[in-house]
């Protein structure tokens, strides 16, 4: 298979970057929009006929995809150890082409519509054009260490998209506050990675996951605090993915992030950069499995979990409707997460790893539907809150059905998209973990709930009144709604498991009767207690909120998490910590060193009197000092 | 005629010219073409090293030795290596952009460009010296126009910054005069002559007594040029106070002295020394690069954050240089390299932003990437190249320090890396609360709405150091390999 094309995926969103943004203002806004649409439509192309190429056009060898991979030597630490470029075609590499580009091409069209009278149109796409890059160059990596590099890179795409609208305060605080936590999670993902490449001596995913290589079968040669140290780097690198995946408790970035305009909400926010974290995880996938009994995996598991049910409950009482869309998706990424955590490897004991590329894979699709249909609505409301909608079904049809329809993907209504994928899901954790279990239940129950409080508050509910009638978006953002309501319903039908496995070798999997009716009543129950709430206007869902009082208030502070952070970093890191080291360094050594300064002046002071201008004292001075030379030299000559 | 002698020749024929010019144009006009010569030398330079070191495996190429001084032994003895090569393009780089960065210097422009042009020939003369007695004299020759440059050409407490930035390193000579001699006076140890050059000493055996005792001297003396912690408050001071072109050249090129220095010097010639005492120095290293980014935190004067950037920066080359392997030493020089150029064009940026609104306060601005977008887009850039994002320079010189900090195996080492590594999380915060403060937000001071555009000339500048920085980042393995075949000797006197 002749793979030197794929350098063209990532190539031309490059070119699009550098183009676009020297040109900048010289170049018109509709020409910029057209050259990014177009440039993506191609990348999209490509991955698309690479997907084709490797799922259907190449045999598998010993019933197992192949995995191809091309790279260079970028810079070398040792022998062993250097840094490589290059690209690694395998399944979830392959699928995540296949998502990155879909939603990219989805937000570029999308985005010529949104941002159409925006001052900085053409640098919106040429950040548009660096992300996409970076996303592509992240997925295809093939080591550790190119990962991390397009690992930073879309970090700091996205705090340049964050901060998009940068004479808002509020914008450049997320920006900032979104770069700096990821960072701090990279912190430990690096220290991850210098463990691996120190232990096993190579970055290389291919070596590193062989389950015959040297780095999985030697796990227990060097332990530290009675753990691997293999498993200790793999708990750094799921803190750097936990910081990219916004789980808790790095996950208080992710809300904030929804400063940035829309679109880039939807890809970068929820479908593509946030899913970075558990992508990460299931590409070190065999070495979280088999390094020390999937110790790792399990803190994964619970980890994933946890986030999940935490933010599902925030994501119920928040009246932005972009944070709802926040909370949702870092809910729906512990699923995507805990999937992994409780997967077994080969054949059908891996359902949890399929389930989760699965749930990746359709999750992409509503929730960045779910962003650019509030998107839609933003732009016609001109406001992000739940109490400045209602009613608005008459006035935006298309916004109306597409919204729907994601909103039962998520919710897991059959046969849409999400029922298959979380499916899948709770039948993994089921038979891991009942308590697991449980949680993806309740779970499944919340998410239903709060996203059709989503929907009833915006497209039902009290009567829009305003002086300005709401309008339909134009139809370059409609097109795109369209086409992702489309792949909302469709995609769950696609045989995932026979493509996307642990072992690359695909099994039959079959729907759970009794699982999936227990997850749809959930979902249900969940619906249409959302219709009772907010279906029409009434005072239910106040009265409910009052009886829970304080558990309430609680989560719609989102358990006061910011404020724990702020106090953190401005009370006791800015205080207590670098201001005393500033003050310190004033006072202190540079005192020592200016008070010995003012010593030797007080001194210069008292011996300056030898200069006394009479000649008999430096006649004696010289002298003197000549007799005590003369003595020095003697003594040297004599030894 | 020789072809490194030239960069010690060409700056002088550049002053004496200097003499007879008159006013500003023509000042500036002999400058910018004695740089540009000096920058082409040095591209030159790069080519014909490359060249030779494919058919030349000596440590050290393009040598020449003339006696001097016949009683001591001093000989004006010079050579250069893959570093040296590297580290003279840094500088005709930096000391072009400070020439198109101080366009409109308009007190004694003539005499201000001697200084600046006294303080470069110092600098080559240093990075070409084989023999130490040379090597300290061009050191010298490089430091004292420093005086002359904040004390006249200054701003705030200038006489003060001055002096104690002098003081400073004199005392810091002074031990390294030490040092010095206290090798010179043991370059006979195996039975031969004394000696000064380098290479000679570094064969020679010099009894673990004497190597214990001079290596901290030496290393000191070197290091407080290169803002080891605790000796760094000369520093920003120093950096507040001086002109633009000044503080470019001095944090990009005269701080690089003292890493330089004590790899070629402390390291190379007193190997059991540095094994001997390494742990120390890492502590003090690892403790001024993490105390360096904490304390940039809390200053709100542009230089001021620059100046306790440069110090935690700088802590990570001396931390590199401690952990004796090649891959951190590879790191170090290359950290040299890089930090030179972000903090020469930070200093270029911070003199543009100061030129137009008379304050380095960034509490006072804001607003900027709407007013001046070219420079705070270079700002932003520069700010990112420092915390460290892959495509810039600063990415690989510090995954190099880290890699080869990571080498060494046990608690200790673990965690002073840990430690630095952990500077990377507090440099993104100041690095973006400048970005943030300043560059970021609403126009804050309403003086501030219309303010001139950049320059043909601060253009130029910028682009002199920001394609390298660039340039390192995307493509590191053609400098990677020259400075690693260069390291290769010095490795083995430490193993």
């Amino acid at each position: 298979m002749d793979l030197s094309y794929i350098l063209l995926i990532p190539g031309i969103p490059l070119a699009a970057f550098l183009i676009l943004g020297i040109l900048n203002k010289k170049i018109q806004p509709s020409i910029s929009g057209l050259l990014g649409v177009v440039g993506m439509a191609t990348s999209t192309l490509l991955s698309y006929y690479t997907a084709y190429q490797y799922f259907f056009v190449q045999t598998k060898v010993n019933g197992a995809f192949q995995v191809f991979s091309e790279k260079i030597v970028w810079l070398k630490f040792t022998e062993t150890l250097h840094i490589d470029m290059g690209f690694l075609i395998d399944p979830i590499s392959v699928m995540m082409l296949v998502v990155v580009s879909t939603i990219s091409l989805m937000v570029h069209m999308y985005s010529r519509g949104y941002m159409k009278d925006d001052p900085g149109f053409t640098k919106f796409f040429a950040f548009l054009g660096l992300f996409t890059f970076s996303m592509y160059g992240l997925v295809l990596a093939t080591n550790l260490f190119q990962i991390y590099i397009f690992w930073e890179l879309v970090g700091v795409s996205s705090f340049l998209l964050i901060g998009y609208y940068y004479t808002k305060t509020s914008a450049v605080a997320a920006a900032k506050k979104a770069f700096i936590v990821t960072r701090f999670a990279d912190f430990g993902f690096l220290i991850g990675i210098l463990i691996i490449g120190f232990y096993t001596g190579t970055f290389d995913f291919e070596t590193l996951n062989n389950p015959e290589g040297a780095a999985i079968l030697n796990w227990a040669s060097t332990s530290f605090m009675g753990l691997s140290v293999i498993t200790w780097a793999l708990l750094l690198i799921f803190i750097g993915g936990a910081g990219k995946s916004a789980m808790f408790p790095l996950h208080i970035w992710l809300p904030d992030a929804m400063e940035g305009p829309t679109p880039v909400s939807a890809l970068i926010h929820a479908a593509t950069m946030v899913v970075a974290g558990v992508y990460l995880v299931a590409r070190l996938f065999p070495m979280y499995f088999m390094v020390e009994e999937g110790f790792a995996l399990q803190i994964v598991a619970y980890t994933g979990a946890f986030s999940s049910l935490f933010a599902a409950v925030i994501a119920i009482t928040q009246t932005d409707i972009k944070r709802v869309l926040a909370f949702s998706t870092m809910s729906q990424l512990g699923y995507m997460m805990m999937a992994l955590g409780v997967s077994g490897f080969d054949g059908h004991a891996g359902v949890g790893f399929m389930a989760s590329m699965f749930h990746l894979f359709t999750h992409a699709m509503f929730k960045a539907l779910l962003f650019l249909g509030a998107g839609s609505v933003i732009h016609a409301v001109h406001s992000n809150y739940l109490k400045d909608m209602g009613g608005l079904r008459k006035y935006m049809p298309i916004t109306n059905i597409t919204f729907l329809i994601a909103a039962l993907a998520i919710a897991g209504v059959p046969p849409l998209a999400g029922f298959w994928s979380k499916d899948e899901i709770l039948v993994a954790a089921f038979e891991n973990s009942k308590l697991l279990y449980i949680v993806g239940v309740i779970v499944a129950g919340l998410t239903a709930f709060y996203i059709f409080r989503l929907y009833f508050g915006i497209f039902w509910g009290k009567k829009y009144n305003s002086e300005h009638e709401p309008h339909e978006s134009p139809t370059s953002m409609t097109i795109p709604l369209i086409i992702l309501a489309i792949l909302s319903f469709g995609v769950g039908f696609i045989p995932f498991s026979n493509f996307v496995t642990a072992d690359r070798m695909g099994f039959d999997a079959h729907l759970n009767i009794p699982l999936a009716t227990i997850a749809v009543a959930v979902g249900l129950i969940g619906i249409i207690l959302a219709w009772l709430f907010y279906k029409k206007e009434n005072d239910l869902a106040d009265r409910f909120a009052n009886a829970f009082g304080i558990f309430y208030r609680w989560a719609s502070h989102k358990f006061y998490f910011d404020e724990l952070y702020m106090f953190i970093t401005k009370k006791i890191i800015f205080k207590r910590i670098s201001a005393p080291i500033a003050y310190f360094d004033k006072k202190f050594v540079d005192g020592t060193m200016e008070g010995i300064g003012n010593k030797t002046l007080l001194f210069s002071g008292k011996i300056k009197g030898m200069q006394s201008g009479k000649v008999q004292d430096y006649a004696l001075a010289f002298a003197g000092g000549a007799v005590i030379l003369a003595i020095v030299f003697i003594y040297l000559w004599t030894n | 005629m020789d072809i490194l002698s030239l960069f010690v020749i060409v700056p002088v024929l550049v002053i004496l010219t200097l003499i007879f010019t008159k006013g500003l144009k023509q000042a500036r006009m002999v400058t910018m073409v004695g740089g540009i010569v000096q920058l082409a030398m040095a591209i030159n330079l790069v080519f014909a090293y490359v060249k030779e070191r494919a058919v030349n495996d000596a440590i050290m190429v393009f040598t020449r030795d003339i006696v001097w001084f016949e009683n001591f032994n001093i000989h004006y003895s010079i050579g250069v290596d893959g570093i040296s090569v590297a580290l003279i393009l840094l500088t005709s780089i930096i000391v072009l952009a400070g020439v198109f960065i101080s366009w409109k210097m308009l007190d004694l422009p003539k005499e201000f460009f001697i200084s600046l042009i006294v303080l470069a020939t110092g600098v080559y003369g240093f990075f070409i010296s084989i023999d130490l007695f040379t090597m300290f004299v061009f050191y010298e020759i490089a430091v004292i126009p420093m005086y002359l440059l904040i004390g006249i050409w200054g701003s705030g407490p200038k006489e003060h910054s001055a002096m104690k930035l002098t003081l400073m390193l004199m005392g810091a000579s002074a031990v390294l005069l030490v040092g010095i001699l206290g090798i010179y006076f043991n370059s006979n140890a195996d039975g031969g002559a004394l000696t000064f050059n380098i290479l000679e000493i570094a064969k020679v055996n010099i009894p673990f007594e004497a190597q214990k005792l001079f290596f901290p001297l030496t290393f000191i003396g070197f290091a407080v040029l290169g803002a080891l912690f605790p000796f760094h408050t000369w520093s920003p001071d120093g950096h507040a106070s001086a002109p633009t072109a000044v503080s470019m050249l001095h944090a990009g090129v005269l701080m690089k002295l003292g890493g330089y220095g004590v790899f070629r010097v402390a390291m190379f010639i007193l190997p059991l020394g540095a094994l001997e005492w390494s742990w120390f120095f890492i502590i003090l290293a690892a403790i001024g690069v993490i105390y360096g980014a904490f304390a940039a935190i809390r200053q709100t004067d542009l230089k001021y954050i620059n100046a306790y950037s440069s110090v935690s920066h700088l802590g990570m080359v001396l931390f590199a240089l401690l952990m004796l392997n090649k891959t951190a030493w590879n790191g170090a020089i290359l950290q040299s390299l890089s930090h030179g150029f972000m903090t020469a064009l930070f200093f270029a940026l911070i003199g543009m932003i100061y030129s137009r609104t008379h304050t380095r306060d960034i509490t006072k601005l804001g607003g900027l990437l709407k007013v001046i977008p070219f420079i705070s887009v270079i700002y932003v850039i520069a700010g990112f190249a420092s915390l460290g994002l892959p495509g810039f320079s600063g990415f690989v010189a510090e995954m190099n320090i880290f890699v080869g900090a990571f080498q060494n195996d046990g608690m200790f080492y673990r965690v002073a890396t840990i430690i630095s590594i952990a500077a990377i999380v507090v440099t993104a915060v100041y690095i973006l609360r400048v970005v943030g403060i300043m560059l970021m937000g609403p126009v804050k001071n309403p003086e501030f709405v219309n303010l001139p555009k950049a320059t043909w000339f601060e253009t130029t500048g910028i682009m002199l150091l920001l394609i390298p920085i660039i340039g390192i980042g995307v493509a590191p393995f053609w400098l990677s390999e020259m400075i690693v075949q260069s390291l290769e000797p010095f490795i083995q006197g430490v193993l």
